[in-house]
């Protein structure tokens, strides 16, 4: 991987201008085009159209949802997102949410930058042997570690962790997220020269310095990448909060998608949907908002991982 | 230059090392031996029985039930996205005359991918809703009344909505990867075939598909991979571990997960976890041998 691969990825120009010299019936091609155009539209409408009717949905009325599931709200219920924020306590998840978030990303990038800078820049004796001890995480079920891990972080109490904390958490997303972020650094700063470091040596600065203010720096296209990529992770995270912050011992300190899994449930006992609806897109949003502004880092992060993976 | 640099390696891989062998590597290790246990719950007594887990899952019926599913979405998951995400990686970029519209589509179709997964299954258990949902409701307005059904407790069916869902998320994902592994292909390979008269499809599987075949190969072992779990979207979209429907599409990590955290059966629930493991690894090799060829270099 280069550095080449953040660059925003282009559309094929060339391919369009061959198409100029293809000897073909025109026809043939404006059929090409209209089936073209007929499929991408309607997968695209397959994928809109549930997040619309969900949109929809958050403003209408109970009574609404059920009778007519297919209408535009009479008038627009707002209070369905007052009550999901305050009744259904997605606020409170939300802040949770934002608090864990707070810590893991920053751990996540500055643990996984300063391993994958040496892993990457430095021989010594055990580095392939960490680095796929590192890289096989990637492959480790989930699911299997829930057990024992639910039993640790319990045990880690006398330290200050525990169940159902923020801090317990906040190092268990930094521990499960170590094997991409570092994969993913780690080829990231094979690609920059090495002269940087040797130059910034000679003018007598430490090991410490050239990390910091040489490295860093030239690193933030991929630390921005990861950034992205690791905030979408760990804000969709559920099977670990689902074990680690059990409801039972502390119904405050829910994440958003645990606490939303609980309202679904329950919302066929209370049944207000409109709320439910209006959590799911208050849960959305952010996710949202960070897709449409970094949707092209991301990709081109993405893909750069996946395809050197 | 590294003259002194174990000052900074050491304190620099400290943290990561740390982090990763106690939250990580300690609960996996653990699992193992925790699969060589009849533990049955709370108490700290761990009765070692040797083998016998992996035995009596030999003759266990449900979890052969749940294998078989793993096996099904093993041979369709795989197949389905990524017969789909070619074909849209591929009307993208030699669909003549430049695609309109290319930009919209790739935001819209990586978007479920980012979305969170309890989401998607609760959006989705919605459109499957029997009688208001929107499946039936399409079904019934086209005339399709005998198509329409129960989809996420039908038996025959359910798994397969499930893996519809799936689907539906992961295509644009993995369109992403195809378009481009597809646009740092040389355009000059396609002009050398057009004027040797090669049509679209000629180009597509004579130059296009062997150039992205790392990236195929890439996708075939992700989905493979996620084929063996599939446990959340199950239980998300089923409405919980122990549902009609959640029973009736019970994979072998949903199946580990209701021996653990509903039977309190650690020890069989830690052996099916690393029986799993083993299979997940074994396919990943497996796959990267067998589709192991020649790399073209361009």
């Amino acid at each position: 991987m280069s550095a080449e691969a953040f660059r925003p990825i282009q559309e094929t120009r060339p391919v369009a201008e061959i198409s100029a010299v293809r000897r073909r019936p025109r026809t043939v091609d404006a059929v090409a085009v209209w089936v073209t155009q007929a499929m991408l539209g309607i997968w695209a409408l397959l994928v809109i159209f549930p997040f619309v009717w969900m949109i929809m949905t958050s403003l209408k009325t109970d009574g609404e949802i059920i009778a007519s599931p297919w209408e535009l709200p009479s008038a627009l219920q707002w209070d369905n997102f007052a009550r999901a924020w305050t009744d259904a306590r997605i606020g409170r998840f939300f802040v949770n949410t934002i608090i864990v978030l707070a810590g893991s990303l920053t751990g996540t990038l500055l643990v996984s930058a300063m391993a994958a800078y040496v892993l990457a820049r430095f021989v010594f004796p055990g580095r392939q042997f960490i680095y796929f001890a590192f890289a096989a995480g990637l492959m480790f079920p989930v699911y299997l570690a829930l057990v024992p891990l639910y039993f640790l972080v319990d045990d880690l109490d006398r330290f200050g962790l525990g169940l159902a904390t923020y801090q317990s958490l906040i190092l268990v997303y930094i521990a499960y997220s170590l094997p991409f972020t570092i994969f993913f650094l780690t080829a990231f700063f094979k690609t920059l020269p090495s002269e940087l470091g040797e130059a910034a040596i000679l003018d007598g600065a430490s090991h410490y310095q050239i990390f910091f203010q040489v490295m860093l720096p030239l690193a933030k296209p991929g630390l921005i990448a990861m950034g992205i990529f690791n905030f979408l992770g760990q804000w969709n995270q559920f099977l670990l909060p689902l074990v680690l912050m059990p409801e039972t011992l502390d119904p405050d300190k829910l994440m958003l998608s645990q606490g939303l899994y609980f309202l679904s449930i329950q919302g066929t006992y209370d049944s207000d949907y409109s709320a439910l609806f209006a959590a799911m897109v208050i849960t959305m949003i952010p996710t949202l908002i960070v897709y449409i502004l970094f949707q092209r880092r991301l990709e081109a992060g993405l893909t750069a991982g996946a395809l050197k993976g | 230059m590294h003259y002194h640099k174990y000052r900074l390696i050491v304190p620099f891989l400290m943290p990561a090392v740390l982090l990763y062998g106690i939250f990580v590597i300690w609960p996996y290790a653990q699992a193992i031996y925790i699969s060589l246990t009849s533990w049955r719950g709370y108490s700290n007594n761990k009765p070692f029985v040797g083998l016998d887990n992996y035995r009596n899952l030999w003759e266990d019926e449900r979890l052969r039930e749940g294998l078989t599913r793993n096996g099904q979405l093993l041979i369709v998951l795989p197949l389905v996205t990524i017969a789909i995400a070619l074909t849209f990686a591929a009307l993208f970029t030699q669909g003549g005359q430049s695609v309109r519209g290319a930009g919209f589509y790739r935001i819209v179709f990586f978007f479920p991918q980012v979305i969170p997964v309890v989401i998607v299954g609760i959006l989705w258990s919605y459109v499957y809703q029997p009688n208001a949902g929107l499946l039936n409701g399409v079904l019934r307005n086209i005339g399709l009344d005998g198509a329409t059904r129960s989809w996420l407790t039908d038996p025959t069916m359910v798994l397969w909505a499930v893996a519809a869902v799936a689907v539906w998320s992961s295509v644009g994902f993995y369109m992403v990867i195809f378009l481009a592994s597809m646009q740092s292909i040389p355009t000059s390979f396609y002009e050398a075939a057009i004027l040797d008269g090669a049509g679209r499809w000629r180009s597509f599987k004579d130059i296009t598909f062997p150039l992205i075949w790392e990236s195929v190969r890439t996708a075939l072992i992700y989905l493979a991979i996620a084929a063996l779990d599939f446990f959340i979207l199950v239980a998300v979209l089923a409405g919980g571990t122990t549902t009609m429907g959640a029973r009736r599409a019970e994979v072998a990590a949903l199946y580990l997960y209701n021996r653990a955290f509903e039977d309190n059966r650690w020890g069989i629930a830690s052996a099916i976890g690393v029986l799993l493991l083993v299979l997940t690894l074994l396919l990943s090799v497996g796959i990267m041998r067998v589709t192991r060829r020649e790399t073209y270099e361009f």
